[in-house]
This record gives structure tokens, sequence and C-alpha cells, in this order.
């Protein structure tokens, strides 16, 4: 690998009670990749980035983003960073409209002419500008999820995390969200949470595996795809 | 669009107060006019609880504290200073300030909904015994004897600069209606700056607010501190218009009223509880003359009738009817449009069709 | 050396008020997270239960010990039933119903019994001599009532199937009704049984204080405070916080005055809750009961 390192843990664990959801995890992140952390329920991915974005404080270790320590800080001052996060169930404002929760996240970190502008070329780029007076709550559920990404698209940010980005979504709508996926990482670096390995097939080129909380493997997709190991977890063929 | 709606209607509400503002001395009498002055600093109060609950989603049970402390500051500061132009704006201060330490405590330890309600309600009954228990000469503050239940004797208003130039009360009811529409536009001017539309977002989303960037404890503290000082000018009023301020402003039965006015008139609305406060106001004065009835029971009633059955409150239930009724006239009128176009069918074409 | 003894014991006897005052209330909470807004009137039912039928000739320790309990628990399983549960999961609504209970239960009192209620009840068992001092013998008796009903309430916690119930309720609310437990019959039995414990605790207290229909208010700044202190966990941390907000209550108001004990309690709940939002047993003793 080569570049700039933006992101990485150290020691990164996180118990809750007698569980080790995450178990002392080292993770390296380079500019301008797209990476995608993949592995079965409840092997700890989501834990681990609610850990990268301040939802949970880590029982031990650090996160560290450029040069900020994140482990343990709120969710917003990671977001300060200018760091765009999408979360696994869709976080949107459900009683204001598309455009109202997109100019937000604009809004957040441009005046207000900017503001207008830069949401109306996200509608646009997201093509949500048929519905863009709608309210949210009342949106399917695939549109919330691009909604939400359009949220995260919006404050333009260096770095994104995005928790299962297709989860609930049509077929039609996953073939555009890798495309988008794939046009944001033109301009940021990314880290994509999925078990969906269909899509992880699309977008991927660098995959992590997770499995009962540590890293299992780390390297391209074709590689993981091939390795025995990552059946074995997916599938189940070892008896643990 | 929906943006637009809100804003011609506040205007409006604002307009119909300005025309009361000039006719009501007119048309009411020297009594009701007086007795306005009470009735519209509690609307004013009302109207803090409806910026800090209905848009912030601020579970405020103890709204009345910040009136308390308001009416109690401005009458304490007014009988040491000797003026009572500086004691409007050190009892607002004074209101402020304290919602913003007791709100740092509530929001930085990200206590919840329920808690920050119990909270705010324990600290008003605080309060209330606190005051009551000052009836010896020991407790004064400056020249001000706090006097237990008794209460202080609040100086009224006097023209800022001219001490010996006081308010008469009927003179009152000018400078708490210009109060009410005032602290009204500014309401409404507030929620629609950036700073309102965020507070809403963290009513709608707290973690999507705070994934966004915006921290949402500075946010939350800001809107309850603006409240708290909007509640201590009402207070302000309140002492003006009763001449006296007693411990029971703390007492549960107007803590319970803030939230019932709030309830009746409309979660989401600024003009609601404003309306709600006002009519409950002439309910119960009209009942507390027969004795038989008791006020309790009334209020009661009314917030489990509308926790029940009316959640919404009343203005925004009259909205959405109004919606409805809207769109259904549209529907027709579309519908009416459509029947024209197919009149020169034949009847039997038009049964194939609907098939 | 007595003055030390009789001071303890004051500090003791305010303790063990905070916990009579708060066990109903951290009950209902414990089990439904639901702070019940007529707590202070299910306190204040009580002893009208106890002023009136002792009016009417019935004895004393029966009117405090059977009697109130019986018809102020009865009183919770009817609000439960016809108010309560149709705002389940509705935790705002169901504090604002609730606090719309409190205010029908003083105007109903009130427009039975008056707003002012004459007969007052002296309190039995005399004055017990410390030396130079003396304590009141029905302050330790409360204290004792305290310890027992605390140990009551543990070992129906620890023993019974309804205990059983309770603290699965206690740790995961949603875990409880996934296993099949009518949580509507558990909420309905839980809401009866803290109303009983508010209205006992108001039977004894009715005697020191005497009753109106406001006085629930006196009662209900310290038995919230208490209750979101200590948490969700009903014995320990009602017990946890009543020592140590009692505690804290008692020597301020020894050495300043008594209501400066009242802020002292206040202020030290909040910054407590600062420190640990959920409440003493959301950080410590986290399996406790």
């Amino acid at each position: 690998m080569t570049g700039e390192i933006v992101l990485e843990t150290r020691n990164l664990s996180q118990h809750f009670g007698g569980v080790v959801a995450v178990d002392r995890v080292n993770f390296t992140l380079w500019d301008a990749e797209l990476r995608c952390l993949i592995g079965p329920n409840g092997a700890g991915k989501s834990t681990f980035f609610k850990c990268l974005t301040g939802q949970l404080s880590p029982t031990e270790g650090d996160v560290v983003i450029r040069d900020f320590h994140a482990g343990g800080r709120e969710p917003h001052e990671v977001a300060r960073l200018g760091v765009g996060i999408k979360t696994q169930v869709p976080n949107v404002f459900d009683g204001l409209s598309v455009e109202e929760n997109v100019w937000l996240a604009a809004r957040r970190w441009q005046g207000a002419k900017r503001a207008k502008v830069l949401t109306d070329e996200t509608l646009e780029r997201l093509v949500l500008g048929d519905i863009r007076n709608d309210l949210v709550g009342v949106l399917a559920h695939g549109q919330r999820q691009w909604v939400e990404l359009g949220m995260v698209v919006a404050a333009e940010p260096w770095l994104v995390l995005l928790d299962e980005p297709t989860a609930g979504m049509t077929q039609e709508e996953v073939l555009r969200t890798a495309d988008l996926i794939k046009e944001i990482n033109q301009t940021a670096t990314m880290i994509v949470v999925e078990h969906d390995m269909q899509f992880i097939r699309m977008i991927a080129n660098q995959v992590t595996v997770f499995h009962e909380g540590r890293i299992l493997i780390e390297d391209t997709m074709d590689a993981v795809a091939r390795d025995q190991r990552v059946r074995d977890v997916y599938l189940g063929h070892r008896q643990q | 669009m929906i943006r637009s709606r809100e804003t011609r209607w506040s205007l409006f509400a604002a307009a119909v107060g300005v025309v009361f503002l000039f006719a009501a001395p007119q048309v009411f009498e020297l009594f009701t006019i007086i007795n306005l002055t009470t009735v519209l600093a509690l609307a004013i109060l009302a109207l803090s609880l409806a910026l800090v609950w209905g848009y912030g989603g601020i579970l405020c049970f103890g709204q009345t504290m910040f009136f308390g402390l308001g009416a109690y500051a401005y009458t304490i500061a007014a009988i040491n200073i000797g003026e009572t132009t500086a004691p409007i704006f050190i009892a607002i201060f004074v209101a402020a300030a304290f919602a913003a330490i007791l709100g740092y405590f509530i929001f930085y330890g990200r206590v919840s909904d329920v808690y920050l309600a119990v909270i705010t309600l324990t600290v008003t009954l605080i309060f209330y015994s606190l005051l009551r228990s000052t009836s010896g000469p020991e407790y004064k503050i400056g020249n001000a004897l706090l006097g237990g239940f008794n209460g202080v004797t609040s100086p009224p208003l006097n023209i800022p600069g001219d001490p010996s130039n006081v308010l008469y009360p009927e003179d009152m009811f000018y400078v708490a209606m210009a109060a009410l529409i005032l602290a009204y536009l500014f309401c409404v001017w507030l929620t629609q700056t950036h700073f309102g539309r965020v507070m809403v977002a963290i009513r709608e989303n707290e973690l999507r607010a705070e994934l966004l960037g915006y921290d949402i404890r500075l946010y939350k503290l800001a809107l309850f501190a603006i409240g708290g000082g909007i509640a201590g000018m009402a207070g302000v009023l309140f002492a003006n218009g009763i001449g006296r301020v007693t411990p029971d402003i703390f007492n549960l039965y107007n803590t319970a009223l803030t939230i019932i006015w709030v309830i009746v008139g409309g979660r989401g609305t600024l003009i609601g509880p404003v309306l709600g406060a006002i009519a409950l106001f002439y309910l119960t004065s009209g009942l507390g003359t027969q004795a038989s009835i008791n006020n309790n029971l009334v209020l009661g009633i009314i917030l489990i009738v509308f926790v029940l059955l009316v959640p919404r409150g009343i203005l925004p239930g009259v909205i959405g009817i109004w919606d409805r009724a809207q769109s259904r006239s549209k529907l027709l009128r579309s519908e009416k449009r459509m029947r024209r176009r197919r009149a020169p069918r034949r009847p039997e074409q038009e049964a194939a069709n609907d098939g | 050396m007595d003055l030390a003894i009789a001071l303890a014991l004051q500090i003791i006897y305010g303790i063990a008020n905070l916990v009579l005052i708060s066990l109903g209330l951290a009950i209902i909470f414990g089990m439904m997270r639901v702070i019940n807004l007529a707590h202070g009137e299910f306190i204040m039912l009580g002893g009208y239960v106890v002023v009136i039928s002792t009016n009417h000739g019935v004895n004393l320790w029966f009117a405090m010990l059977i009697l109130a309990p019986v018809v102020v628990g009865l009183i919770g399983v009817i609000v439960e039933r016809l108010l309560i549960r149709h705002l389940y999961g509705r935790m705002v609504d169901t504090l604002l119903a609730t606090w719309g209970l409190s205010l029908v239960l003083i105007g109903l009192i009130t427009t039975i019994f008056g707003a002012q209620t004459a007969t007052t009840i002296s309190a039995p068992l005399g004055a017990v001599p410390i030396g130079e001092y003396s304590t009141s013998g029905y302050e330790l008796f409360l204290i004792a009532v305290a310890i027992v009903l605390s140990v009551v309430v543990y070992l129906a916690l620890k023993f019974t199937r309804i205990g059983l119930v309770a603290r699965g309720t206690m740790q995961a609310a949603d875990m409880a009704s996934a296993l099949g437990v009518s949580t509507s019959k558990v909420y309905a039995i839980t809401f009866g049984v803290g109303a009983a414990v508010s209205g006992f605790a108001g039977a004894l207290l009715a005697p020191l204080t005497g009753v109106l229909p406001t006085i629930g208010a006196t009662y209900i700044a310290k038995a919230f405070i208490t209750v979101i202190s200590g948490g969700t966990a009903i014995l320990a941390g009602t017990t946890s916080a009543s020592v140590l907000l009692g505690g804290i209550n008692g020597i301020v108001s020894f050495g300043i005055g008594p209501t400066m004990g009242e802020v002292a309690l206040l202020v030290a709940a909040v910054i407590l809750l600062r420190l640990m939002p959920r409440g003493i047993t959301g950080r410590i003793f986290r399996k406790s009961l």
C-alpha cells in the first residue's frame, strides 16, 4: 500500500458485559481507498463501525483519524473532521422534507447560498428532485436510504463510512448505489460495511473480513473469495 | 411550501395581536384590561414552553421555575435599585442563566426525556419549599425582605430613566401585549433560522443530527436558556400584573397548568399554547367562582382526555382537518373536470372503462 | 455521646423516611420505566384511609398496616386497567396521564372532604429517652418498618414467581414479553403493588404530618430525586440513593438548617446525575435487585 494513513485503530476492543464484540483490532486505512468490511452476522463489524463513528466508546484501545484521537469522542466531533456517516438503520429526519434533510447536511459546513446550491446539486445527482418536497417519513425504505446517502454526499466529506448501505433496496437501487459509491470514492476515502457478497463484488478491491470480533483476513476481493477460512466462516462448515 | 404558509399565518396572528393591542382598551372595561396583563404574562410563559417543548422536544416540566425566578429577580432588583428598567434585564438574565446552568447538567449528562421532566419538576418544587421557608427577618436580599409564603410586593414599572414616572395598571396592558407580540415574532423568526431548523432536526432524530456534526448538547442548552429567558420576561410582567410575587408561582398546580396549555394548544405550534393559556385562564377563573367544581379536577380531566384522545392538541388537529378538507375539495374539483371531459362518451363505454 | 446517638438516629430516620416514600415509586419505575406522577396522591390517599377509618372506630394499627395498602393497591390496579394500559410504550404520554390523574385525585378528595382536614391522629408509642435527649418511639418504629419492608421486597423479588418475572423485566423489558410472560398482567400487578406500598407509606406518615388533599406535593420532589438517582434497580437503587441523599440531607440539616438540607439533597442529586446519567445502579451494582 502507498499513500498516507488516514484512519487506524490500535488494539481496539469493545466489551458488553462479558461479551467481547470487538477484540484488540488493529486496522489501517490508506488515503483514497474503498475498503469493504465483511463478515457473518455477529462478527463485530457493526460494533467496530460504531466505535469508529463515536456512537460507542471503546472499552480499550484507540481510533485515530488523521491526527485526531477519536476513541470515546462524541459522534459530532468525529463528523466535524469531515467524516460522512451512514448508519445501518436509516437515520433520517422523518418529519422533514427530502430537501430539508439534505439542506441540513449541507448547511452544517456552508453558508446559506452555497448550501442551497449544494442541496440542489445533490438532489439532482441522486435523482431525488421529484420527491424533494415529500416528507421522508412516508418514503419507501430504499428511498430513505438514498436520502441518507444524499445527506452524506451533501456534506462533501473526505472520509465516508457506510454501514450496510443497500439493506432493503431493490436490485435496481443496489446497482445505482454501487455506481454512486464508486463516484463518491473519486473524492473520498471510504469504508463500506456489508454482508451482501454480490454487492461487495461490484465495488470492492480491498476487503477486510471480520470473524468473532477480530480481523480474519485482509486482501483483494479475489483472494478473499478463494480463501478457505472465509468460506468456512460464511458457510459454517467448521464446527466451533 | 409548508414553511411559507406557516410564515403567512404567523404574520397574520401577529397582525391580529396588533389590532387587539389598540382596540382592546376601547372595547373592554378597565378591570378587564388590568386583568389582561396577568393573562398575557401567562401567554408568554406558554409561548416559552411551546418553543422549548413543542419545537425543541425538550420535555421541561419546570418552565414556571424560570417564570418565578424572573418575577423574584425583578422584584428584588427593583426594590434595591429604585427603578425598574435595569431589573427587567436582570430578571431575564437570571432566568436564562439559571436555565443554562441546569441545562448544562441535564444535557451534558445526557439524561433521558423522563429524567429531564422529573428533574425540572423537582427543582421547581424545591424552589417552592425553599421560598416558603424564608419568612423570618433574616431572609433578605439587600433591602428586599423575602417574606416567606406572603411573598414580596413588586414595584410597578416606570418609564425608563424616570423612576418617579410609574406606569398605571391600565398602561401595563400595552407593555404586556407588545411584549407578547414581539416575543412571538422572535420565536417565529428563531424557528425559521438555521438554528431553529437544526432544533427541529434534533427533535426528529438526535443521532442523525450528531452524525451531521451538530453538537446537540449545545443546541439544546441554547434553546433551553432562550426559553428560560422568555419565561423570565413573562415573570416580570406577571409580577406587575399581580403586584406581588409569592412562592405559589412555583407550586405544582401552576407547573401542571403550563403543561396543559401546551397539550391543549398543540405541540409543534407556537400560537396554539398561547391561545390555550388564554382560554384556560378564563375557563378556570370562571369555574373558580363556582365553589362546587374544583379546578384540579377539571384540569386533570382535561389533561387525561387530551393525552388519550387528542394527543396532538387542538390547533394541529384543526390544521389537519383543514388540510384534508382542502385536498378533498381539490379532488372534487378535478373529478368534476374529469366528468366534464368524459361527458360526450357513451354510457356503455364508461362502464367498460370502469371494469 | 448521647448527642451523637440522637443525631445518628435522626439521620437514620431521614434515610428510612426516604425509603418509605420512594419505594412504591421505585417499584413502578423499575418494572415499567414509568415515573408515576400521581405517586404523591397515592401517599395522600393512604393517609386519608387511616384518618377516615380511625374516625369510624377502626383500630389504628389495622388501618395503617392492612387497610391502607389494600385500598390504595386496589385503586392502583383500577387506574392501571382504565388509564395506564392504553399508553404502553408511550413514556411521555404515560407521564402526562399520571399527572392528570394526580390532579383528578386532588380535586376529588378536595370536593369530598374539603381543602382542610381538621381531624388529626396523634403518633402512638410516646418518647424514648436517650440519656439527656429523647427520640420519638414512633420514628424508631418507622425505621424498623422501612427495614422490614426492604427485606420483604428483597425476598419477594428473589423467591417468588412474580419476583422472577420482575427481575427479568428490570434487566430487559422486551425480553420478558418475548418469553411469553403476560406483560399486561405483570404491569397491572406491579402498579397495584407500587400503589399499595405508597399508600402504606402515606398511612404510616399520617400520624406525623396530618392529611391534606395537596400533601402529595411535599413528598414527590424527594421521592422522584431518590428514585432517578437510584436508577432502575428497585431495591439497590432506592436504598443506596436514600442512604446517600438522606445522609447528606441529615448532616446539612443539622449543620445549617432543614431548608438548606433539602437544597443540598437536590444539588447532590443533580451532580450525581451528571456523573451517572442512568442513576447509581446504572453505573454500579448493575446486576442487583
